[in-house]
Order: structure tokens, then sequence, then C-alpha cells
């Protein structure tokens, strides 16, 4: 099934894309689409600790699922204002 | 104009205020707060900020905290603009007014609307100083921790 993978900040620089489409296996949870991209990207495995997620625009479990043409989104930590 | 927006174009305190504030004669205080862009951060001298949204998130995120603070401050009515993209020096990256029937009421959730912005709200400073840049990274946005709800709440009723 295919999935839109979004990166922001200082992880969208790490990865050098900000969106992307992705095949994953199913079933998928959040943690599985992110093991992929770690896979590709040892460098993002950092953020693991102190990232938000996010499913179709709102805030998520890594535990949750995901399912075909949901929207995943990996976000660090906040700092607006 | 809506009460919550985030968004490219130069923030408007004034029209923020007058469509939060301008309808009511219940209301004796309005509380704002302005956040700007500094040019001192962390011993660096910056030249510039970029901020980055992930939109969607960022305006529900921004109504939930709008709901949290009515159910705290029933009669405050409130309204907060986030501007992303380039700002310079100077310039206002957040506006928020609180019209309330009481000046303690506007004063606290004015107050609590900023601390909870900078918990959960997916909104990212990219500085930019002399000598390079650096994505600043603060709180791990959780909108189910209660204890940094309460942490923002005693900041906003100290």
């Amino acid at each position: 099934m295919r999935v839109t993978v979004r990166l922001f900040a200082r992880l969208r620089d790490l990865a050098g894309w900000g969106e992307l489409v992705r095949d994953v296996p199913d079933p998928a949870t959040v943690q599985s689409v992110w093991r992929t991209l770690v896979a590709e990207m040892p460098a993002l495995q950092d953020y693991e600790r102190t990232m938000s997620v996010a499913v179709n625009a709102d805030y998520s479990k890594m535990t949750a699922p995901v399912s075909d043409g949901d929207e995943v989104a990996f976000l660090p930590p906040v700092s607006g204002g | 104009m809506a009460a919550v927006a985030v968004t490219a174009d130069p923030l408007d305190l004034q029209a923020l205020t007058a469509e939060i504030a301008g309808s009511s004669t219940g209301d004796g205080a309005v509380a704002t707060f302005v956040g700007l862009v500094r040019e001192q951060n962390q011993g660096r001298r910056v030249s510039f900020l970029d901020y980055e949204a992930y939109e969607p998130l960022a305006v529900r995120a921004l109504n939930r905290i709008l709901d949290e603070a009515r159910d705290t401050w029933p009669t405050t009515r409130i309204g907060v603009h986030h501007r992303i993209g380039r700002l310079e020096l100077g310039e206002a990256s957040i506006v928020i007014v609180a019209a309330s029937a009481h000046r303690g009421d506007a004063f606290a959730a004015c107050r609590y609307t900023i601390e909870r912005v900078k918990q959960i709200v997916p909104i990212w400073k990219h500085e930019h100083f002399a000598g390079g840049d650096v994505w600043l990274e603060g709180a791990t946005a959780d909108p189910d921790d209660e204890a940094a709800r309460q942490a923002a709440l005693r900041i906003a009723c100290a």
C-alpha cells in the first residue's frame, strides 16, 4: 500500500526531502513506516526519542495503524512562538 | 478575519484586536502578546528567522489551545495568528489577543496561549546567524501530556 510521508524542519533537511509517496508493507503502523525511513537514512534514528508523529494531520502514536492513502508526518520538537 | 491563522503575511494586531474585542460591550480588559524576532539568541547574532509549519495540524493545535482556554476561562475570547516564512529582526512572529470581563482572566488566557503554543503547535524556527544556521528545537509536542498543560496553567496563573 502507499502512504505519503511528510518530514519537517531538521528531519526534512537530514533526509533531503519533505514529502514523498512510498510503498510500505501491509499492515503498517507509524512505527513500521518510520523503520523503513531509518533503514535508508540512519541519521534520522536519533529523533525517535524526541519527535512527535501525526496521521492525516492529527497527532498520533507510533503504534497507530496506517491505511492506504494516509499521510504520515514526523515532527521534531517544536519551536514556534 | 479568523480567530486562528497561520500565514506568510505580516501580522496585524489592531485588526485581530478589533475582531476579537471590537463587538462586545461586556469586556473590561484586552490583553495582547506580540512575539518578535530578536537579534541575540544563545550568544548568536541572529540575521533572520525562517519559520516552517505543518499548517493543517498547526491550525488544529491552535484551535485546541483556544478550546482548552475556554474551558478554563469561559467568558474569555481569544485570537492567535502565527506568521511563517522569512522574518527579519523586529518583525512579529505571533500575535495573541484575549478579551474578557476582567484583567486577570485576560492576562492569564493570553499567557496560557503562548505557553501552549510553545508546547504543542508544529511550527519550527530556522535561525540564520552570522556564520551559520540552526533549527531550534524546544518541546516534544504531545497535546495529551497533562503535566505540560498543568505547567502552562501554573505559569499563566502565577
